[in-house]
């Protein structure tokens, strides 16, 4: 357990069943963001409120810290961790769709090894990771990123709220988008990526329609989800254009 | 109670308490029911309302996902800590900043982290994790306003 922000609902509300808990929070460690190289290192603890404070990442990856201002409030800012946000797993994780915009790995290590795994192979399923029950995640590394980051949460409110659809995206030669809130992982949208790649914004609308996969729940609407993913895209081309 | 766990030390309000409680407890429940501060509130449980915020280290956290183990060593503050003679306090009265007032001793901790002049712009971003009921804020933003000007 670290910051709890997630666990602590759960335990609260009696649906966690485990009985055992290793505190990380004393970790201080792997509280760090630091450039290494050519990747900036986000320790795995570094709760919201560091990523705010921290200039490496302002400077790196701005829609980390657009993200993070936008996750809970203050409070929630305090405590919820980059990793635990990572290792939860949801769908509506608003970090996430930063991530793998970024084309960001993490970093995991057991007694015997460390590896490396793209955010973008982590994900198996609906908060389904590969992370095996030994291993702790280090960090997560997002190499130098060029271009230009957009990100966009949208909410009920614009705090305390989670995702009806959160996206990151990024202008350059090649295109990246990430969606979270619209399929039982966050996703890239590669076909939609190929056609921004080509310059067509239309084209690149009407395939991301197709590209995603959204449901209806207690949060929003497939349709909902559809039509303003969309108006996203759109948004995200005319902001950086 | 329980062997072989080292119990929990660190600075309440300004004095050291050890108290015996289990690892996992909630720190809002320590608070209320070992240590009898019932000044911090549970709204939710959940950490969507902000009314159990206390200070850890001068950082606004809502107790109710705090478990007791983490805060080892931290200096936290609760409502009691202000001794009811804290500007916040008053100008909370003066501007009738409290209606039913579940929100408020979370409110004036959130707002004691702000610093010194915020501006109005800080004051809702810092209180976005704190939810009122019966003010629609206005009352409140005017109350800290009030002492920073």
């Amino acid at each position: 357990m670290a910051g709890c922000t997630d666990l602590y609902v759960a335990l609260n509300f009696g649906t966690l069943t485990g009985t055992k808990f290793l505190d990380l929070w004393p970790l201080e460690r792997l509280k760090k963001i630091n450039v290494k190289g050519d990747v900036l290192e986000i320790g795995a603890l570094a709760t919201y409120s560091d990523v705010i404070a921290s200039r490496k990442a302002h400077k790196w990856l701005p829609m980390l810290i657009d993200a993070a201002r936008q996750i809970g409030g203050p409070q929630i800012q305090n405590r919820g961790t980059i990793g635990g946000n990572v290792a939860n797993a949801s769908p509506a994780g608003d970090s996430l769709p930063v991530l793998a915009a970024a084309d960001a790995t993490v970093v995991l290590r057991n007694a015997t090894d460390l590896r490396r795994v793209k955010l973008s192979e982590f994900y198996t399923g609906y908060r389904k990771t590969v992370r095996r029950p030994d291993e702790l995640i280090l960090a997560i590394e997002v190499p130098k990123q060029t271009g230009k980051q957009w990100f966009r949460k949208v909410g009920t409110r614009a705090a305390q709220a989670i995702s009806k659809i959160v996206m990151a995206a990024v202008r350059d030669e090649r295109p990246r988008v990430a969606i979270g809130s619209v399929a039982p992982t966050v996703v890239r949208v590669p076909r939609t990526e190929a056609a921004l790649a080509k310059g067509s914004i239309e084209d690149a609308a009407a395939t991301l329609a197709e590209e995603i996969t959204p449901i209806d729940d207690v949060r929003s609407t497939a349709d909902y989800r559809r039509t303003v993913t969309v108006n996203l895209l759109r948004r995200f081309w005319a902001d950086t254009a | 109670m329980l062997s072989g766990v080292p119990r929990v030390k660190l600075t309440l309000n300004g004095a050291e308490v050890d108290v015996d409680a289990h690892p996992m407890k909630r720190l809002l429940d320590v608070l209320r029911e070992d240590l009898q501060l019932t000044g911090t509130k549970e709204g939710c449980g959940e950490g969507e309302c902000g009314a159990c915020t206390v200070l850890v280290d001068g950082r606004p956290v809502c107790a109710c996902l705090v478990p007791w183990a983490q805060v080892e060593g931290t200096e936290v503050t609760t409502i009691e800590g202000l001794g009811d003679r804290h500007p916040l306090q008053q100008a909370f009265m003066d501007e009738v900043g409290a209606q039913c007032g579940i929100c408020t001793p979370g409110m004036i901790l959130a707002a004691i982290a702000l610093g010194p002049k915020p501006s109005l712009q800080d004051i809702k971003i810092g209180l976005a994790g704190n939810l009122c009921r019966c003010t629609g804020y206005e009352a409140i933003y005017r109350a800290i306003q009030r002492v920073s000007a």
